[in-house]
C-alpha cells in the first residue's frame, strides 16, 4: 500500500468532471483515420476484464440513444457474453448490437488485425443508416492494449480503483494515450484501501494534459461525465464534417 | 521476377485477414471431444487435406488466371460448400482478405471480383484473385490457401488445449512437403479442368459441426 493511503477519507479528485487542457474539443488535426462527412464517429472503449466496459457502454447508450443515432459493436472473448447483456438491458434495439469473435485474442482483433471489425462496423452502420455514433467495445484484456487508428476515431480507457491504485502508475499505451482514461468503481475505494489521490496524480503524470474521468456506475447518472465528453467529441465531428469537402 | 517475398508475405499470420478469429472447424470438434492431444489433431488435418483443403486449393489456383471465369468458380465453390455458415464464414474472410490485398497490390481485378456476389467472394477465390494480383502463380495461390488451412487448425489447437506448440510445428514441418505436392496437383487440376469438374470432396461432418457451433452461446473462435 502506498504510504499516503487513506481508506476513510477517499476523495473525488476530479469533482465528477473530467479535466485536462483540452477536455472536449480536441485539435482540429488529432482525428486519427476517418474523414469527417463520410462515416458516423467512431469510438474505441478498451481495459482490463471487470473494469466496467459493458456498464459503460449501456450506460452511454441509455444517455446518448434518445438524441444520437447509435450503433455497438462488442468483442467479449465469450463471443455474445456482452452483446447478450446490452440487449437484456434494453439500451438499444437488438439490430444495433452486434458481437465479433476473436479468436480468444481481444487485442488482436483491436490492434494488429481489425479486419473482422471493421467489416462488422461497416455493415452495422449500413445497415442502420444514417448512425452518428459507433461504440466499439474490446474484449477485456490488458493494459497493453490500445485501439488502431485504422478502427477508431477515439478511445477512452477504463481501469477500475477495484483493480489496484497502483494500475495508474504501471502504465501501458491504454492509461497513457487513450483520449480519455475513465478510473470506474470509486464506490469501491474504501473497502479495497484505494487512494483515488494516488491514482489521479499517478495518472496525470502519465498522461500530461489528457482528461481522466472518475466514475461510479452504479451510481444514477454515474456515466454522465462521460457522456458529456462523447457529445463534445460528437460536436466537433459534426463541426469537422461541416468544414469537410462534400463527397 | 521472383516474388517469393511476396509470397512469404501473404502466408504470414500477421498479414491482416481477421483469419485469427477462425479455427476452421478445430473448436468444433474439440467441443465434441474428437481433438484433445497432438495425435487427435494430426488425424483431424490429415482429414481436412483429404478433404476440403484439396477443393479450397484447387478454385484458389483456378482463380489465380488473367481469363479466370471468377463468378462461375465462386458459384461453384459455394455449391460444394453446403452449410450456409461456412458460405457466410467464407465470404467474411473473403471480404476481409481484399482490404489488405487491395492496398497492398492495386489491381483492376478486384473490381471484377466484386459483382461475383453480394457478400462477397468465398475465400479461396478471393485468394487465388489476390495471389494474382500480387504476381504469384496458380501453384502459389494453393500452396497460400493449404497453408493458411494447417496455421489455422494449429494455431487454434494452441490456443484451445495448450498443447505443446513445438510439437504442433513439428507436425506441420512434417506436412509441409505433402502440401507442395498438394498444390501442383491443384495448379495442374485448375489448368486442365472447367469449374464444374474440379474437386468436390468436402466432408459432410464439417458442415454440419460448423452448423452447430454457430449456434454455441459460448465460443473463442468465429468457426
Amino acid at each position: 500500500m502506498p504510504p499516503d493511503h487513506n481508506p476513510g477519507q477517499p476523495h473525488h479528485p476530479s469533482d465528477g468532471h473530467t479535466h485536462g487542457h483540452h477536455d472536449g474539443l480536441p485539435d482540429d488535426a488529432a482525428w486519427a483515420f476517418g474523414t469527417p462527412g463520410t462515416r458516423p464517429l467512431r469510438i474505441g472503449i478498451g481495459g482490463p476484464v471487470g473494469s466496467g466496459k459493458t456498464a459503460l457502454v449501456a450506460a452511454l447508450c441509455r444517455s446518448l440513444a434518445g438524441s444520437v443515432s447509435v450503433v455497438v459493436v462488442t468483442n467479449d472473448i465469450f463471443t455474445t457474453e456482452d452483446a447478450e447483456a446490452l440487449r437484456r438491458l434494453a439500451v438499444l434495439p437488438d439490430e444495433r448490437i452486434v458481437p465479433v469473435e476473436t479468436g480468444a485474442c481481444p487485442h488482436t482483433a483491436i490492434r494488429d488485425d481489425i479486419s473482422a471489425n471493421l467489416d462488422a462496423m461497416e455493415k452495422l452502420e449500413a445497415a442502420n443508416a444514417p448512425v452518428e455514433l459507433t461504440l466499439l467495445e474490446s474484449g477485456g484484456d490488458n493494459l497493453t492494449a490500445i485501439f488502431s487508428r485504422a478502427l477508431v476515431d477515439r478511445q477512452i480507457f477504463v481501469i477500475d480503483v477495484a483493480g489496484g491504485d497502483k494500475v495508474p502508475r504501471k502504465g501501458g499505451p491504454g492509461v497513457t494515450t487513450a483520449d480519455l482514461l475513465v478510473i470506474n468503481k470509486t464506490d469501491l475505494a474504501p473497502l479495497v484501501g484505494a487512494n483515488l489521490g494516488v491514482m489521479d496524480r499517478d495518472a496525470k503524470a502519465r498522461r500530461g494534459s489528457l482528461p481522466i474521468a472518475f466514475t461510479s456506475l452504479v451510481t444514477a447518472d454515474g456515466a454522465a461525465v462521460v457522456a458529456d465528453w462523447v457529445r463534445a467529441q460528437l460536436d466537433a465531428w459534426r463541426a469537422a464534417t461541416q468544414l469537410a469537402p462534400r463527397r | 521476377m521472383s516474388a517469393r517475398a511476396v509470397l512469404l508475405l501473404l502466408t504470414d499470420s500477421r498479414f491482416p485477414t481477421g483469419a485469427h478469429a477462425h479455427s476452421s472447424g478445430v473448436e468444433a470438434s474439440h467441443g465434441r471431444g474428437d481433438i484433445s492431444d497432438v495425435d487427435d489433431l494430426e488425424q483431424f488435418l490429415q482429414g481436412r487435406l483429404r478433404t476440403s483443403a484439396a477443393v479450397e486449393a484447387a478454385f484458389a489456383a483456378a482463380a489465380c488466371a488473367d481469363d479466370a471465369p471468377l463468378a462461375e468458380l465462386d458459384r461453384e465453390l459455394a455449391i460444394r460448400t453446403p452449410s450456409p455458415r461456412l458460405r457466410d464464414v467464407s465470404r467474411t474472410l473473403g471480404r476481409q482478405l481484399l482490404r489488405p490485398a487491395e492496398r497492398a497490390w492495386p489491381s483492376p481485378r478486384f473490381e471484377m471480383l466484386r459483382s461475383v456476389h453480394d457478400g462477397g467472394p468465398m475465400q479461396p477465390v478471393a485468394l487465388g484473385v489476390v495471389a494474382c494480383a500480387a504476381g504469384l502463380t496458380p501453384s502459389d495461390a494453393s500452396l497460400c490457401s493449404l497453408h493458411h488451412l494447417v496455421g489455422s487448425i494449429t494455431t487454434a489447437a494452441v490456443r484451445l488445449m495448450g498443447l505443446d506448440p513445438f510439437d504442433v510445428q513439428a507436425l506441420a514441418a512434417r506436412l509441409a512437403p505433402r502440401l507442395d505436392d498438394m498444390a501442383a496437383i491443384a495448379a495442374a487440376e485448375a489448368a486442365a479442368l472447367p469449374p464444374r469438374q474440379l474437386p468436390a470432396t468436402t466432408s459432410v461432418l464439417a458442415d454440419i459441426l460448423a452448423e452447430h457451433h454457430a449456434t454455441w452461446e459460448v465460443r473463442l473462435f468465429a468457426s
